[in-house]
C-alpha cells in the first residue's frame, strides 16, 4: 500500500508537468534549440568538411538586357555557390569597355554592366562574359532592336495592345450573351461544354509556354516549379473564394445570385490567364520579336472573343444582368491583359512570368470545376454526346484561332 | 539557361574561325586573310572603346609586378647563358632553366593558371652564336612531367621527347640538354610531354636564336612571341590573343622604336588551338627572313602569315614618327588583343 500510494504521484507526475508549460513555451523551445543548431553549423559546420574538391563553380546568367545607341546593358545574377568576379567582355570576339558598379557579383545577387558597342539594328550578337578565372557566361542577343523607353507613349501603346488583345475580344464575345438567353436549355449546357473546351485547352497551350518560359530563365529563383506554384495557389484562391461567395449567397440562391458568381469566377480566372498572356506579349514587344499590325489583333480578337463566350454562358438562364455588371466581368475578364503588358514590356523577368502563367493555369483549371456540374444533364451525367462534342469543339476552336497568332 | 563551369566549355565561339582553316596551311593562309581584310575604326590613340575599336575594360590594368615579367621588358631580354671558352676554342654557354607552374594575369582582372620556364611566358630567349657549344640544365621544379624540346639540328637523345633518350622529365627531375647551335636563325624551344597541346597551350615556350657566325647589322631587336590563352579549356581556340602574352599591352605601352633606325624583329607564332596567326604592320614595308636562316629577304611586305611552330626574321626601318599599328591580320585575334603600336621617336 505504502509503495502504491507513492508510486500513485509518479504516473501522474508527466501529466501534471504537461499541463504546468504553456504551450507557446513547447513551441519556442525546439524553435530556440533549432536556430541555435543551424547558427553553429553555419558558422564551424562548414570547416569541418574542408575545402570544395574542384574550382570554384561559377554560374551566372543574363537576366535582362537592354539596348541603346552604341551601349548594351545586361544585368547578370549569379545562380551559383560562390562569388563570381567578371573581369572582362567581348561581343562577337571583340573585346569592350564597359561600366559597372562592381565586378563581383555575390551569391544569388546580380549587378549590371553597361557595355560600349557599336551594334547593328537587326543583327545578332553573341556577349562572352569572361570571370577572374578565365572561364565563360555567353549571353546571345537573338535581334538587336532598341529597348523602348517607358514613357508615357509606351505605356500608351502596351494599354492600347491590352485593350486590343483583352478587353475588346472578350467584351465581343459577351455579345452573344442575348443569343444563350433564346436557345433551349440543352443548347446551352452543349455552350458550357464548349467553354470547358477552350479552357482546357488554353490550360494545356499555357503549361507548355510556361514551361518553355520557365526554362529560359537564369534558375535563380526556380524553373518550372514556379509554374505548379502559380497553379496551386490559383487554383485554391478560387476555391477558396467561391466557398466565401457560396455562404454569402445561400440566402439568395432563389434569386440566381449564383449564376452571376459563377460568372465572376470564370471572368477572374480568365483575367488571371490574361494576365500572363498580356505579359507575354509586352516582353515580345520589348525585345522586338512581336510582329505588330492587323494579323496580331486580329489573331487575339479571334482567339479571346471565346473567352467572352465563356463568361456570359452561366448567365443564360439569369434575370437580365445590368450592362454595368456585364461591363465589370468583361473588364475583370479582360483588363488584366494590359496590366501584364505593362509589367511584361518594362520589367520582364522569365521566373516572374512563369509564376504568372502557372496562376493563369490553376485559374482555368479552377474554373472548369467550377462549370462542370452547369454542363450536367437531367440525370446528372456530365459526359454524354452533345457535351463531348461541346468539348471537342471548344479545343477545335482555341487550336485553330491559336495557328493565326504567331506572338 | 544554366552555365557551370563545364557546360562552358562548349562555348568557343573561335572555334568556328579555326574549323574554316583546318586542313590546308596553304590555302588557310589566304582564306585566313581574305576573311580579314578591314581594321577601320581602330583607334589611332590606341585607346579604343566603341567605335574606337576593342579594348579591355577602362581603367583595369595587369600587374606585371605580380605576374614577374612585363612584356615591354621581355621584348629586348636575350639570355646569352654563362660563356666559358673550350679548349678547343669553342665557345660553352650554359644556361638554368627552371619550369614552374604560375598564375598569371594575361587580360585585367584574368588569371591563367600556366606552366612556364622560369617563372614566365614565354620563356627565356637563349640566344647562341652558330656553332657555339650550348649546355641547358633543366630542372622541372613544376608538379607535371616536362622535357625541353629545341628546334635545330641535334643528336636524338637531345631532343626532348618521350621515351626518346632520357624521354620525359618528371617533377623534382633534371636533365642537361647539350648540343651544338645549328643552324643560325630565329627557333624556338618547347615541351613535349603530352597532351602536347596542352603542354604547349600552358605557355611551355620561348625563342632560340643563333646568330650567323659573322654576326648581323646593328640594329635595335625585338622578340615577339604571338601566343594566347584558351581560358575557359574548351580547347577550341582562345579567349585572349597577343604577342607576349599581354593583351593589348602594347596598345597601352606602345614599343617605342627610332626614326631610322634598323629594327630587326624575331618573330614566331606559338599559338595553340588556332591553325593559323599573322602579323600586319601599319605605314611601312619589312624584309621578311623566313625562319632567318638566310641572310637574303624572301620578301619585302607588310604582313606574313604563320602556321605554329612558323617563324622568322623582320628588318624595318620607320622614316616617320608617330604611332604605327601592328596586329594580326585575323582581326577576330586582334580585337581579342593581338594589337599594339609602334611609337616612332
Amino acid at each position: 500500500m505504502e509503495a502504491g500510494s507513492r508510486s500513485q504521484p509518479q504516473v501522474e507526475g508527466p501529466a501534471a508537468s504537461r499541463r504546468r508549460v504553456p504551450a507557446w513555451a513547447l513551441g519556442a523551445i525546439p524553435l530556440v534549440l533549432i536556430v541555435a543548431a543551424l547558427t553553429a553549423l553555419l558558422t564551424f559546420g562548414g570547416d569541418t568538411l574542408g575545402e570544395r574538391l574542384g574550382p570554384p563553380v561559377e554560374e551566372i546568367a543574363v537576366e535582362r538586357t537592354v539596348l541603346r545607341p552604341g551601349e548594351i546593358e545586361l544585368t547578370v545574377r549569379n545562380t551559383g555557390p560562390d562569388a563570381v568576379t567578371v573581369a572582362q567582355m567581348f561581343v562577337n570576339d571583340t573585346y569592350v569597355d564597359y561600366r559597372t558598379t562592381a565586378n563581383e557579383i555575390a551569391r544569388g545577387g546580380s549587378e549590371t554592366f553597361t557595355l560600349a558597342y557599336p551594334w547593328q539594328r537587326d543583327s545578332p550578337y553573341l556577349v562572352t562574359l569572361v570571370s577572374e578565372t578565365g572561364a565563360t557566361t555567353e549571353h546571345e542577343i537573338g535581334v538587336a532592336v532598341q529597348t523602348p523607353s517607358a514613357d508615357a507613349g509606351f505605356y500608351g501603346l502596351m494599354a492600347l495592345l491590352g485593350v486590343y488583345v483583352g478587353v475588346i475580344p472578350v467584351m465581343l464575345g459577351m455579345l452573344f450573351l442575348p443569343f444563350l438567353r433564346r436557345v433551349r436549355e440543352h443548347w446551352v449546357r452543349f455552350f458550357m461544354a464548349v467553354t470547358i473546351g477552350l479552357l482546357g485547352f488554353l490550360a494545356i497551350d499555357a503549361y507548355v509556354e510556361g514551361t518553355a518560359i520557365a526554362e529560359s530563365g537564369t534558375g535563380a529563383f526556380g524553373g518550372t516549379e514556379l509554374l505548379f506554384i502559380g497553379a496551386g495557389a490559383a487554383y485554391l484562391g478560387l476555391v477558396a473564394l467561391d466557398r466565401f461567395l457560396r455562404a454569402r449567397g445561400e440566402r439568395a440562391r432563389a434569386t440566381g445570385a449564383s449564376a452571376f458568381q459563377l460568372s465572376l469566377l470564370i471572368a477572374i480566372g480568365i483575367g488571371l490567364h490574361n494576365l500572363g498572356e498580356g505579359l507575354a506579349i509586352g516582353s515580345a514587344y520589348a525585345i522586338g520579336e512581336l510582329a505588330l499590325g492587323a494579323f496580331l489583333v486580329f489573331g487575339f480578337a479571334l482567339h479571346n472573343t471565346t473567352e467572352g463566350l465563356a463568361i456570359v454562358a452561366p448567365l443564360s438562364d439569369h434575370r437580365r444582368p445590368s450592362l454595368a455588371r456585364l461591363a465589370a466581368l468583361g473588364s475583370i475578364a479582360g483588363g488584366p491583359a494590359i496590366l501584364g503588358a505593362f509589367v511584361g514590356a518594362s520589367a520582364y523577368n522569365a521566373e516572374l512570368a512563369a509564376l504568372l502563367i502557372g496562376v493563369g493555369i490553376g485559374a482555368i483549371v479552377g474554373v472548369i470545376v467550377q462549370i462542370v456540374p452547369a454542363i450536367r444533364d437531367g440525370t446528372g451525367r456530365a459526359l454524354y454526346p452533345a457535351s463531348v462534342a461541346g468539348i471537342l469543339a471548344g479545343a477545335a476552336i482555341l487550336y485553330t484561332t491559336g495557328l493565326l497568332i504567331s506572338a | 539557361m544554366n552555365f557551370n563551369r563545364r557546360q562552358l566549355l562548349g562555348g568557343g565561339a573561335i572555334a568556328a574561325a579555326g574549323a574554316l582553316t583546318a586542313l590546308d596551311p596553304r590555302g588557310d593562309r589566304a582564306a585566313a586573310q581574305d576573311s580579314s581584310t578591314t581594321h577601320a575604326g581602330m583607334g589611332t590613340q590606341g585607346h579604343g572603346g566603341g567605335t574606337a575599336g576593342a579594348t579591355m575594360r577602362k581603367g583595369a590594368t595587369v600587374d606585371h609586378r605580380a605576374n614577374g615579367f612585363n612584356p615591354t621588358d621581355l621584348l629586348r631580354d636575350f639570355d646569352e647563358g654563362r660563356t666559358r671558352r673550350l679548349a678547343s676554342g669553342r665557345m660553352l654557354r650554359e644556361w638554368e632553366i627552371v619550369a614552374a607552374d604560375k598564375e598569371i594575369e594575361v587580360a585585367p582582372g584574368i588569371k591563367y593558371p600556366a606552366w612556364t620556364f622560369n617563372g614566365r611566358v614565354p620563356g627565356p630567349t637563349l640566344r647562341a652564336r652558330e656553332g657555339d657549344r650550348m649546355r641547358v640544365r633543366f630542372v622541372n621544379g613544376s608538379e607535371h612531367p616536362h622535357t625541353m624540346h629545341f628546334h635545330g639540328i641535334h643528336p636524338a637523345g637531345m631532343d626532348g621527347v618521350p621515351e626518346v633518350g632520357r624521354g620525359v622529365i618528371g617533377s623534382g627531375e633534371s636533365f642537361v640538354y647539350e648540343f651544338d647551335a645549328e643552324p643560325f636563325g630565329m627557333h624556338l624551344y618547347h615541351c613535349h610531354v603530352g597532351p602536347l597541346a596542352e603542354h604547349i597551350a600552358r605557355g611551355m615556350y620561348g625563342a632560340f636564336i643563333v646568330d650567323p657566325r659573322q654576326g648581323r647589322a646593328e640594329a635595335d631587336e625585338l622578340v615577339m612571341m604571338m601566343n594566347g590563352f584558351n581560358t575557359n579549356f574548351d580547347a577550341e581556340g582562345n579567349q585572349v590573343y597577343a604577342v607576349n602574352s599581354i593583351a593589348f599591352h602594347h596598345v597601352n605601352e606602345p614599343v617605342r622604336v627610332r626614326r631610322g633606325e634598323l629594327v630587326r624583329i624575331y618573330l614566331a607564332n606559338i599559338l595553340e588551338y588556332d591553325p593559323i596567326n599573322s602579323f600586319h604592320l601599319h605605314g611601312n614595308f619589312f624584309e621578311f627572313f623566313p625562319t632567318g636562316t638566310r641572310l637574303q629577304p624572301a620578301d619585302f611586305t607588310d604582313t606574313v602569315a604563320m602556321v605554329q611552330g612558323q617563324r622568322g626574321i623582320l628588318e624595318v626601318r620607320f622614316p616617320s614618327r608617330g604611332m604605327f599599328m601592328f596586329h594580326a591580320h585575323k582581326t577576330e585575334f586582334a580585337d581579342l588583343g593581338w594589337m599594339g603600336f609602334f611609337d616612332v621617336a
